[in-house]
């Protein structure tokens, strides 16, 4: 259905193009793969088990609140080895690697991340057993300004 | 996820309700109706809430006209609140022509205004609250926030006089939104002295992340424990400059709302309420999510429902705005558990609700400085002037066709605000009409070049924050307003592919996106911003044209 809330001249328009607005190749999203392809080597990516926590929307894209976890006992076999952090709509993609011990207690860290625009934040576990997982959290980035 | 379980249970809550939600409707189809049948109901259970919201600093009893074009997206697609005209009618049960009919939505609002005058006022409401108190000692009032801006006075006293006669009505609790605009600092300052609590669950400082304003009121109503958490507008820095309240964060926050509502159950509460400035699709969503809230009262995005929306166990109440309704909610809460609600959205019709004689002389004291101001005539309208709707209103038209003219630009830009309150064809536009729609605090009319690129960008930008199928990544507003600009919006498009054909008015010409484009525009979030407020280039403008029928520059193809 279309609707058209013109008064006037509406009708005149619908034929100028504006293809010239069509947005770019989403460039960084590949060199994301290949981030997570590296770092997962052999095993298959599962996802799941890890959560990122971030604002919907960010208050301020320079410095954006991230946290990433995984819930697990850190002991015995029950335990995370490391998490990556990716941004993928980044010129560079690369963010962070934390490193987890048992003497960590929990698999749980906090950063704030610069975000260029509207992207997901990737997090990518390694467990002990060599199993990785995948999770992504979508964070927009706006010019804002108009809520009320 | 919401699931389509939710919204059919949403469509029943009417009927399993016990109270006659959607009753006053019927009894203000007759023509003569009196304050008690528009108050009174029956009493359920014991406890009794009181939900007012998005005020927007009017004391005084004014015309708004509801949304025509409101649309919802995603799993909200056709649901309340997004429904208007006669599907609202027709959704709801509520007769054309009617009182309930001229409250709720916009059809024959000229007609139906003529006949049931203006809604809200302070004190109309303070008559309301304490018939509901004589009845239910108990009753909590829990203002959902928006309170303290968006008048001549309000902005003058910088909220005070909304606070004072505020005070005199007593809340137990509020929330909040654009009090935040008068400055973090003075908020914290101001809310020292408020007789109540304000209430921020999501409200943080940035630099230790930790909790900035109190997240609960643990109280007492009727023999229940109950709990109130606050939780402000999520967007604040976003949509407000950020700048004005530099070290808070805000955000939605839901990990944060379900601890809040877990510790309120440790606590010893048997009925935990979410005093909410969040919107109604975002409340919608995180009930669905959070478990252990009964009752969310809604609020920011200005929505009236005559019946609640239940989403699994929680109860969703829309309570509108400009002091249009009081909506007054009994629960019968036997060992933690709501067993029984009644509802009633008691619209506020000025002409039929006694004004309560002390409210009534505070809202004439805080006034009284400034009535001659207020009363001064600008101008007059030949059509009705309204705000609200997804994509103009007259208001924003006339505002566009100032900053055309006046600043001699190309193109205009007015935010897409919801609070305003209407005016009839034929009425004099005064600065309190006018400030009514345009009071706050950086009110700057810029003038700046921008490339059409930079346009498209800008409509993308604010298109997503209204229909992107995900609500928390909605800001709630409705489109920014254009003036000058034409162009095509395909609602369900992804973020960035919405906005095509877009045309200057003036020559016929498509934008092209590398020339710069003279622009003017008012309330940029972005600090420094230089030019003169708003209201002083619409007086201009007002000057140059006595009588207005706004043009409506612009011409916008909605794809649905």
């Amino acid at each position: 259905m279309t609707i058209r809330l013109s008064r006037r001249e509406a009708l005149a328009f619908g034929a100028a193009g504006m293809a010239i607005f069509t947005a770019g190749a989403p460039a960084f999203a590949s060199m994301t793969d290949d981030a997570v392809s590296a770092f997962a080597g052999d095993a298959k990516v599962k996802e799941g088990m890890v959560s990122v926590d971030a604002p919907e929307i960010a208050e301020n894209g320079n410095s954006v609140p991230i946290e990433v976890s995984v819930d697990s006992a850190m002991e015995g076999d029950d335990m995370v080895e490391e998490i990556m952090i990716l941004a993928d709509g980044n010129p560079n993609p690369d963010v962070a690697t934390f490193k987890f011990s048992a003497l960590s207690g929990e698999a749980r860290a906090s950063t704030r991340i610069r975000l260029a625009k509207t992207q997901n934040v990737v997090a990518v576990a390694r467990m002990k057993d060599g199993s990785i997982y995948r999770a992504s959290r979508a964070v927009k980035v706006t010019i804002g300004g108009c809520g009320g | 996820m919401i699931t389509r379980r939710d919204f059919v249970q949403a469509g029943m809550a009417a009927t399993a309700l016990t109270g006659l939600s959607g009753g006053w409707s019927r009894v203000a189809a007759q023509q003569s109706v009196t304050e008690d049948m528009l108050i009174d109901m029956p009493p359920v259970g014991n406890v009794t809430l009181m939900h007012v919201t998005d005020i927007h600093a009017q004391l005084k009893p004014v015309y708004f006209r509801e949304p025509s074009v409101n649309i919802g997206v995603g799993e909200a697609k056709g649901e309340p609140p997004h429904l208007t005209g006669t599907d609202f009618l027709k959704r709801f049960g509520v007769d054309a022509d009617s009182r309930a009919a001229y409250a709720l939505t916009s059809e024959d609002f000229i007609g139906l205004a003529e006949e049931y005058g203006r809604m809200g006022g302070l004190d109309r409401i303070g008559t309301i609250l304490n018939r509901i108190r004589a009845e239910r000692p108990g009753a909590l009032l829990l203002d959902g926030g928006d309170t303290w801006q968006g008048s001549y006075t309000a902005n003058a006293t910088k909220g005070q006089d909304m606070i004072k006669v505020m005070n005199a009505l007593k809340p137990d609790a509020m929330t909040s939104h654009w009090e935040f605009t008068y400055g973090g600092d003075y908020i914290r300052e101001v809310i020292e002295d408020l007789p109540f609590p304000f209430l921020g669950a999501n409200i943080f400082d940035t630099e230790w992340d930790e909790p900035a304003f109190e997240p609960t009121l643990m109280t007492e109503s009727g023999g229940v424990s109950v709990a109130v958490i606050g939780q402000a507008f999520p967007y604040m820095p976003i949509a407000n400059p950020g700048w004005m309240f530099p070290d808070l964060s805000f955000g939605i926050r839901e990990k944060r709302v379900q601890e809040v509502v877990d510790e309120a159950r440790e606590n010893g509460a048997e009925l935990v309420v979410l005093l909410s400035h969040n919107g109604f699709d975002v409340d919608r969503k995180l009930a669905s999510r959070v478990k252990g809230i009964d009752v969310i009262l809604t609020g920011h995005t200005h929505d009236a429902l005559p019946v609640p929306v239940k989403v699994g166990k929680t109860l969703l109440i829309a309570s509108g705005s400009h002091g249009k309704f009081v909506t007054r909610l009994d629960l019968d809460v036997q060992g933690g558990t709501v067993r029984d609600v009644g509802h009633r959205l008691i619209p506020v019709f000025s002409d039929v609700i006694t004004p309560d004689a002390e409210i009534a002389a505070l809202i004439d004291e805080v006034r009284a400085p400034y009535e001659e101001e207020l009363a001064r005539v600008l101008g007059r309208t030949d059509d009705t002037l309204f705000r609200r709707g997804n994509f103009n209103g007259t208001w924003d038209d006339l505002i566009c066709d100032a900053l055309l003219e006046q600043r001699d630009a190309e193109i205009a830009l007015s935010p897409g605000f919801r609070w305003g309150a209407s005016l009839l064809p034929g009425q004099d536009i005064t600065v309190e009409a006018l400030h009514n729609c345009t009071a706050m605090t950086y009110p700057e009319a810029y003038r700046s070049p921008m490339t059409g690129e930079f346009l498209k960008v800008i409509l993308e930008d604010v298109s997503d924050n209204i229909f992107n199928p995900d609500p928390y990544y909605q800001q709630g507003g409705d489109m920014v307003r254009v003036g000058g600009l034409g162009y095509r919006i395909d609602v369900n498009a992804p973020a960035g592919e919405r906005i095509s054909d877009m045309t200057l008015l003036a020559t016929g010409e498509a934008i092209d996106p590398k020339r710069e484009y003279v622009v003017a525009g008012w309330a940029s979030v972005n600090p420094d911003t230089e030019g003169p407020p708003i209201w002083d280039v619409v007086e201009a403008h007002l000057t140059e044209h006595e009588t207005v029928s706004p043009r409506g520059e612009t011409a916008i193809d909605v794809v649905l």
